[in-house]
């Protein structure tokens, strides 16, 4: 985590919330007074000492970091460049959902909150939070989209053995976006003691940078890492998969601002890009506002909000993260879009060859190599954002297991 | 004085109803807002309809979901609307969330409210900051009011702030909560209506959220200059129809 003010012109937050023209806090009166006793604090109290010390102890003991920057050696064999996997499915819980909620669960303490609220797609951040909440002792109300709930049942019943409640949302799609409109209106429902612990970097701001900062221990970690195995503390390029894009984030965050490092944000097409069903945003997308945010957005010419499809529970959101918006506008990322069927085999690949399952989410930014070569030389290292117990389901039905 | 001003000058306490614009049929808006006036209400939200409604409740999201699904988009609302001056005389909001409007563009949008005959708008998601840093010129070129809400926990700062930046009225909102009929109002609210009415503030103010029948509108009407209707307005049109406004409104007061 860095607590540093970020310097001017980079490609993290201004003082007015803002990653070039996308941000901002766009919610109605009844958020303000918690959205600004955040935004207030949130720097201050990531600063404390004692913050630090715990938060940093908790990642270390209970979740496992750092997690390994591992060389995949047949991987980079069958794709000829030199592949790392940053292994964030090692995380207690099974993604990097968990580094976002361990900071936040300190977060609503220092602030006094006693009741924990969030929304969730594939279920890796609702059993984050159910997680949290176990160990410190909090209510946990999870509100999750009724056709995430069928396809992702495993960690439904994950966050029911943690205490949570899980709250069907039944409006909308059904998914990951109504799943977050529930969540806000329960914080305007409850809003003295209840804390929204946000799974990705988007919302209003401070949320986005807030959680971007958490996350950032990730690429924190790849810098150390790579600077013992291959001598470089930069590699040529980091690839991540991008639904809200917080572990995409995590992964970018200590690179931002060196342009020798190739920034690629891999999102979800679909069954293509131009079918109708897909959730390729930043090809998709225009300048809009959800859920608090200005940032790219699916939409239609009236500016409603399109619903949004991917096989992965994660990615089938119809915005992404402000900075992911602006990485996208100022040509900072390049962005690649993955069919269901491209990120379905790049996920088999990696359990064929190196003997691990990703999460269908991670499974998008592994096939990368489908449409981008790269030099036999180069450093590419891949977040491995999820392990794929969460999505044994929908890889039977897929290859008839 | 802007039409808004001007009616809320008078004696009694100002009614206002909130309905979902193509609702419960595409072409209805024009009916509704007929009858609205012809049976006595004095102020009208027409609410714009939009697909993620963040601070409205069941009954308001239902209402958008099939106003969308009937066909209603922002230019259908303003083709219904036009030529809407020479049939009614009371002011006319739209309400909505802003997305929509960005994406018909501000400038324009306000214009065509201004063209024809719209007074102001209230955009729940569209914050005093935003709207003062980008969009406070515009709305004023086209002498539209924009409405703010305050809830029972905004400062009495921030609410002193907001009463500086406005020219129409206060939007009260009753209670925390989303949109949504409730039965009544309890010792906090009544401490609140209480709290705002002693700060003398240069703006009216009007409660909504909540209020749904002669007893509530009594209750928020108390201290406030008026009240709006919105939830138990969407009910009543659900099963009734255009047919039972006449008898909704009288029940009011
Ligand atoms: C394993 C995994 N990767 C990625 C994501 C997508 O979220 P984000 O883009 O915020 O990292 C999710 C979301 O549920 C996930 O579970």
């Amino acid at each position: 985590m860095d607590n540093k003010a970020h310097p001017l012109n980079s490609f993290n937050v201004n003082e007015k919330g803002y990653y070039g023209d996308f941000g901002g806090a766009y919610i109605p009166e009844m958020l303000y007074p918690n959205v600004e006793e955040l935004r207030q604090n949130y720097l201050s109290v990531m600063q404390e000492e004692a913050f630090q010390k715990e938060f940093q102890q908790l990642l270390n003991e209970y979740v496992g970091r750092p997690t390994p920057l591992y060389f995949a050696k047949r991987l980079s064999e069958k794709h000829n460049t030199k592949i790392y996997l940053k292994r964030e499915d090692l995380c207690h819980t099974g993604a990097h959902k968990v580094n976002n909620t361990i900071g936040q669960i300190l977060m609503a303490k220092r602030l006094g909150k006693d009741r924990i609220i969030a929304e969730t797609g594939a279920g890796q951040h609702g059993v984050a939070t159910a997680t949290v909440c176990a160990l410190m002792g909090l209510e946990c109300i999870v509100y999750m989209g009724e056709i995430d709930i069928k396809r992702q049942a495993p960690n439904v019943a994950r966050m029911k053995m943690l205490g949570a409640t899980v709250v069907p949302a039944s409006s909308g799609s059904k998914t990951l976006k109504d799943a977050t409109n529930e969540a806000i209106r329960d914080w305007i429902n409850n809003p003295t003691n209840t804390h929204y612990i946000i799974g990705s970097v988007v919302g209003p701001h401070p949320y986005p940078d807030m959680v971007a900062r958490f996350q950032s221990v990730i690429s924190k970690e790849i810098k150390n890492q790579l600077q013992v195995k291959e001598n470089r503390e930069a590699p040529d390029y980091v690839v991540a998969c991008v639904g809200g894009g917080s572990n995409a984030a995590g992964a970018y965050y200590h690179y931002l601002d060196n342009p020798k490092v190739g920034i690629i944000a891999v999102e979800a097409a679909g069954k293509g890009v131009n079918s109708g069903e897909s959730a390729a945003t930043s090809a998709l997308g225009k300048m809009g506002i959800i859920h608090g945010s200005k940032t790219l957005l699916m939409q239609t010419h009236d500016g409603q909000i399109t619903e949004p499809y991917s096989i992965s529970a994660g990615l089938d959101y119809p915005g992404v993260g402000p900075m992911h918006a602006h990485l996208y506008a100022s040509g900072r990322a390049q962005f690649i879009a993955i069919t269901d069927e491209a990120a379905m085999q790049a996920g088999l690949e990696l359990c064929k060859l190196e003997g691990i399952i990703p999460a269908i989410e991670t499974s998008h930014a592994l096939a990368v190599f489908e449409t981008k070569k790269f030099k036999k030389d180069d450093v590419v290292v891949i977040n491995l954002s999820g392990r794929g117990d969460k999505d044994l389901n929908t890889y039977i039905d897929y290859f008839n297991f | 004085m802007n039409r808004i001003q001007s009616h809320l000058n008078k004696d009694k306490k100002l009614l206002s109803i909130y309905f979902t614009a193509g609702y419960p049929n595409l072409g209805d808006t024009v009916p509704i807002l007929q009858s609205l006036e012809a049976n006595g209400v004095d102020m009208v939200e027409i609410g714009l309809p939009f697909s993620d409604p963040l601070a409205d409740g069941p009954t308001i999201q239902a209402s958008s979901t099939q106003a969308l699904k009937n066909g209603m988009t922002t230019q259908k609302l303003f083709q219904q609307l036009q030529g809407i001056r020479e049939k009614i005389t009371i002011p006319l909001i739209i309400m909505g969330y802003f997305n929509p409007v960005l994406q018909y563009g501000v400038e324009d949008f306000c214009k065509k409210c201004h063209e024809i005959g719209v007074d102001g708008l209230i955009l729940p998601d569209l914050p005093l900051a935003e709207y003062q840093e980008h969009y406070q010129e515009i709305f004023e070129k086209y002498g539209l009011v924009n409405v703010f809400l305050i809830t029972p926990q905004t400062s009495n700062e921030r609410i002193r702030e907001i009463d500086s930046a406005s020219n129409g009225f206060i939007y009260m909102v009753s209670s925390a909560s989303v949109t949504g009929a409730k039965k009544g109002f309890g010792k906090d609210q009544i401490n609140y209506f209480e709290r705002i009415s002693k700060m003398n503030l240069k703006n009216p103010q009007i409660v909504g959220f909540g209020i749904s029948n002669a007893q509530s509108f009594a209750t928020a009407t108390k201290n406030a200059n008026g009240a709006i209707i919105g939830s138990a307005f969407i009910k009543m049109l659900s099963t009734k129809g255009i047919e039972g406004i006449p008898e909704f409104v009288k029940d009011l007061r």
